[in-house]
């Protein structure tokens, strides 16, 4: 291993714990959770990258699709809703879903023509007209039932911990069909793709208020085994134990809740950088590079190079799945009005590029680093702001707006260091070996 | 008599505003296509440039407005375009000899400009938040009707009516007008032809003597135009809010595939299928069909094939179904 | 003997790593028609990219009607009056014929309208499809296109490499029948081919490389009679 990685996992550290001291350890414990998230992230977007030389800015939609799972997984199951239209619903989408497959093997196995064109688009219109039909009252029944309340069908009501995995599987899915559809193309079209992909899964869950009950988010995620602040604060032996640490309860419960969670992510990223470790220096990994390298010279070699590249995308976006997934137990609730673009999507790029493209462990400390930068840049913007405008009015009107766009420092200052380093350092912090 | 106020609905509602959208998305489209064939590659910049831009003469009109500078029944908006697009194309030439100068001399990757061009998009992204803030921004004035839903119902004594903001106008009429002009530019003139000739095959251009730097420093400042003037006309016709910039960049990356990248006349098609489809798509028809059916088969529902709020998926759909079927799109642009 | 119009003298070089041509000499004078050819990875196509400048020359110097060109670039050389017609790529498809030609004459300030009908006097083919685009013409068309947009900046050498690659017997007699039009011009022509039978018969100089050096230089009458020419590259 190059023996700048340690140095700079050092260095790394240090800056959390003088976070921890000047703010205070619970501050800098919520940062870490949320480093080794983005660390998870990026893992999954630099498989992709590193491993197939893949550029998806789809990201945002395959991390959606975990908070998705996680929903759809482990909250209660809601009874009555599903009695108003749950199988109705499910069955229509299952009709949606053979209607187009349906049509595709039409498309594949008629003779191109006007008959070929002629019966898919009526197939699809006929389809779309049949889907409707079952799809729209069973919707409007469920989102009618319990509205307040839930207006959803809920979940499976399965322990949370299972959804990091239907996170990753749902993730997969998706990705197999953009991946079918859009790779073997030239790589700009990818990211287009996945642009779109990822507009069009937010959109359907700020409106399919029956499967996630759209813009008013689901809050009140389980999250066993990690406990409750308020469950602890309760508990007379965590009572006694915060006293002989010589701490308040609070704080105390708020710490050992954040370690916890700490704890767990430091398990999975671990898991996942050892499987893309071994995956690396594999035979399998060794093709990879090579088919990245030049894929003209291993298409002459008979690698079926469209195959192989799909096998990756889909390995990265389940990560981004997992990773969704823990987002959302993380924060106990799923809004999919938070999945912003320019926050998850190019923000984790920006930790591949900046941490070092193509090699895992530049990836898990470009998560680090840059998540790092993105919060402590507003606190530091203001401070810089509070400077500049120090020598204004009180009151002055552009005292006010540069206060207030302070946080808007952050976007450029993300896009300054992606140029710096993609211009004058392309290879990142940790260079691929 | 129904069959009339079907069709002035339908006008009304579909194809007045698809028109217009879909010259707005040419304009935009325009100046992708150009990007991608001369200077070969994906400008994922766009949206936000456009943004950056509009903002400009956002502020140079509130000025004009503040000064009592007005254009009578016609936007302010229109005047501060020339200075729009100068300050445009001071950025994107800055962007150019900063950023992707470097990465043409050492002939990268082009999914590497691709990447510069994000962190091109996140620093103009954060400008403009910066300088006018996230929020919905209105600079419209001037008449706001050619006629009204009202008077034209007056006019003609039909149930259903038909209006025409002025907006919508402006947007065709420039949008023709710039259209033209360009393509006039590129057929008919020399420097046009010596840029058509650069896309086509840069290698013979730079023998036949065809000065790179200088085709390269002329399609920016075109792009320019065709973005401030876009983003003025979709800022009037609509609303500015900065992210909405950003996600114009799908419909337009996917007019500009699905009529041919590197092709400007497919850009104009294919924005116009987009812009149609779209508009189309996401259309309650409830009313239509309530004039052409008999009584007893008029529908229940809005008969609205797909939410308003799925707008995007549409183009995202477009897009996939031309990548399926015939990448190189309608006029058979550059896929490589 | 004079001076010849344009000379590659000794040049050794290629294109960065090895090199590819050793002492290599092409010269052609003014209004002949010059052939070099040689069995594949001979260097003949370097040979005559080194004369238009499109590689380094380690050693070795290019003189055009006395005048040393050795550190000019292509472009550069294309305004002292050398055109080059490459093999493949040498078209811009997307436009029409006569903007092909017109893009030719880019480096010119003047009116070239006599030029233009200069090569629609050699190419009438090109006249009747003037407007249309010179990707949907037939190879042997489009390679007249090729040589018409070289000869639109009234070159004094023009360079051809291989213009005959991939075309019918009928329509390479034809090329063939063009140039020796273009040499009556005055115009000199260096030519690099594979078919090296039909070319050495319409050459006044052959040069037969092999791995980048000189082998046989005479002649295009000369080489077709000479039993080892015959032998080793003619197929006896």
């Amino acid at each position: 291993m190059n023996p700048r990685t340690p140095l700079l996992f050092a260095v790394m550290g240090l800056l959390l714990v003088y976070v921890g001291w000047s703010q205070s350890p619970s501050v800098a414990l919520g940062l870490l959770t949320m480093c080794l998230l983005s660390a998870i992230m990026a893992l999954g977007v630099n498989i992709q990258w590193g491993y197939a030389g893949l550029f998806s800015t789809g990201t945002m939609g395959f991390v959606a699709l975990g908070g998705l799972a996680a929903v759809l997984t482990s909250m209660p199951h809601e009874a009555e809703n599903w009695a108003a239209g749950g199988p109705r619903a499910l069955f229509a989408l299952l009709v949606g879903a053979g209607i187009i497959v349906a049509a595709v093997l039409l498309w594949k196995r008629l003779p191109p023509g006007t008959m070929r064109t002629a019966a898919v688009g009526g197939v699809l219109a006929v389809g779309f007209w049949v889907y409707r039909w079952l799809y729209d009252p069973a919707t409007i029944a469920i989102e009618g039932t319990n509205t307040a309340a839930s207006g959803y069908l809920g979940g499976l009501g399965l322990p949370i911990l299972f959804s990091w995995i239907t996170g990753a599987l749902l993730a997969a899915a998706v990705a197999w069909v953009i991946g079918k559809i859009s790779l073997g193309l030239r790589s700009d079209y990818l990211a287009i793709a996945t642009l779109g992909i990822a507009e069009v899964i937010i959109a359907v869950l700020k409106n399919e208020d029956w499967l996630s009950r759209g813009v008013r988010n689901v809050n009140g995620l389980p999250r066993e085994p990690v406990p409750y602040e308020v469950d602890l604060q309760a508990s007379p032996e965590f009572i006694a134990w915060a006293e002989w640490l010589g701490m308040d309860t609070v704080e105390a419960s708020s710490l050992f809740v954040k370690l916890c969670f700490v704890a767990i992510f430091v398990v999975v990223l671990g898991v996942l950088m050892w499987m893309s470790e071994r995956a690396w220096t594999s035979p399998w990994g060794r093709m990879m590079r090579a088919i990245r390298d030049n894929e003209t010279a291993a298409r002459a070699m008979g690698k079926d190079v469209k195959a192989r590249h799909l096998q990756v995308f889909i390995l990265g976006s389940a990560i981004l799945g997992m990773a969704g997934a823990m987002l959302v137990t993380l924060d106990g609730l799923m809004t999919p009005g938070g999945y912003q673009p320019l926050r998850f999507t190019f923000l984790i790029w920006v930790m591949v590029i900046v941490g070092g493209s193509g090699n895992n462990w530049g990836s898990v400390l470009g998560g680090f680093l840059i998540w790092f930068l993105w919060v402590q840049v507003e606190p530091m913007g203001l401070w810089v702001m509070d400077l500049v405008t120090g020598t204004l009015a009180e009151d002055s009107p552009l005292r006010a707006h540069l206060i207030e766009a302070a946080a808007h420092m952050r976007l450029i200052t993300m896009g300054i260091i992606l140029l710096l380093v993609l211009r004058f350092a392309p290879r990142g912090l940790i260079p691929e070996k | 008599m129904d069959i009339l106020n079907a069709f002035v609905l339908l006008l009304n509602f579909v194809v007045v505003p698809a028109v217009s959208y879909g010259s707005q998305l040419a304009l935009g489209a325009l100046g992708i296509t150009l990007i991608y064939g001369i200077l070969r590659f994906s400008h994922f910049a766009h949206g936000d440039i456009m943004a950056f831009s509009t903002m400009s003469v956002i502020l140079a009109t509130w000025a004009m407005q503040g000064a009592g500078l007005s254009l009578g029944p016609l936007p302010t908006a229109l005047l501060a375009i020339p200075l729009g697009i100068a300050v445009t194309a001071a950025l994107l030439l800055g962007a150019d000899r900063s950023v992707y100068r470097f990465y043409r001399k050492v002939k990268a990757k082009p999914i590497i400009v691709v990447m510069a061009s994000l962190g091109v998009m996140f620093v103009v992204n954060g400008l403009v938040r910066f300088i006018i803030g996230p929020d919905d921004q209105d600079f419209a004035d001037g008449a706001r009707f050619l006629f009204t839903v009202r008077e034209f119902r007056d006019f003609t004594g039909l149930d259903e009516g038909l209006g025409l903001r002025t907006t919508q106008v402006i947007t065709v009429v420039v949008t023709v007008l710039v259209v033209w002009a360009l393509f006039w530019f590129l057929n008919r003139t020399r420097t046009g032809k010596s840029m058509r000739a650069f896309s086509d095959n840069e290698d013979l251009a730079l023998l036949s003597g065809i000065n790179p730097e200088r085709v390269v420093t002329v399609t920016w400042i075109i792009v320019a135009a065709l973005i401030t003037i876009c983003g003025v006309l979709y800022g009037l016709d609509k609303s500015f809010k900065p992210f909405t910039y950003f996600q114009l960049l799908l419909p337009m990356f996917a007019a500009a595939i699905l009529g041919g990248m590197g092709s400007p006349v497919g850009a104009v098609a294919g924005a116009y299928v987009i812009a149609f489809s779209e508009v189309a798509v996401t259309y309650a028809y409830r009313k239509v069909l309530e004039y052409l059916l008999p009584a007893d088969w008029a529908p229940e529902g809005l008969v609205q094939l797909l939410g308003t709020d799925y707008k995007f998926a549409v183009s995202f759909v477009l897009l996939v179904i031309v990548l399926l079927i015939r990448p190189t799109g309608i006029f058979k642009g550059q896929t490589l | 003997m004079s001076e010849p119009f344009l000379i590659g003298q000794g040049m050794t070089g290629g294109y960065g790593g090895a090199d590819i041509l050793h002492g290599c000499t092409i010269a052609v004078e003014k209004g002949e028609i010059a052939v070099i050819v040689g069995p594949n990875g001979a260097g003949k196509s370097t040979a005559m990219k080194a004369v238009f400048g499109m590689l380094k020359l380690r050693q070795g110097k290019v003189l055009l009607d006395g005048q040393e060109i050795t550190g000019l670039s292509p472009q550069a050389r294309v305004g002292k009056g050398m055109g080059f017609v490459p093999q493949t790529s040498n078209i811009f498809p997307s436009m029409t014929v006569e903007e092909n030609l017109e893009m030719g004459a880019f480096i010119r300030t003047d009116d070239f309208k006599d030029t233009l009908e200069q090569v629609y006097h050699l190419f009438p083919i090109l006249k009747q499809k003037r407007l249309q685009a010179a990707g949907e013409l037939s190879g042997g068309q489009r390679q007249q296109v090729a040589v018409g947009r070289a000869l639109m900046t009234r070159p004094k050498v023009l360079m051809l490499d291989e213009p005959t690659a991939g075309v019918s017997p009928i329509v390479m007699d034809e090329l063939f029948d063009r140039i020796i039009e273009i040499a009556r011009t005055g115009i000199s022509i260096l030519m690099v081919e594979q078919n090296a039978r039909q070319a050495l018969a319409i050459a006044d100089k052959g040069y037969v490389l092999v791995q980048g050096a000189n082998r046989f230089t005479d002649t295009g009458a000369a080489l077709l009679a000479d039993p080892e020419v015959r032998r080793s590259f003619l197929g006896g």
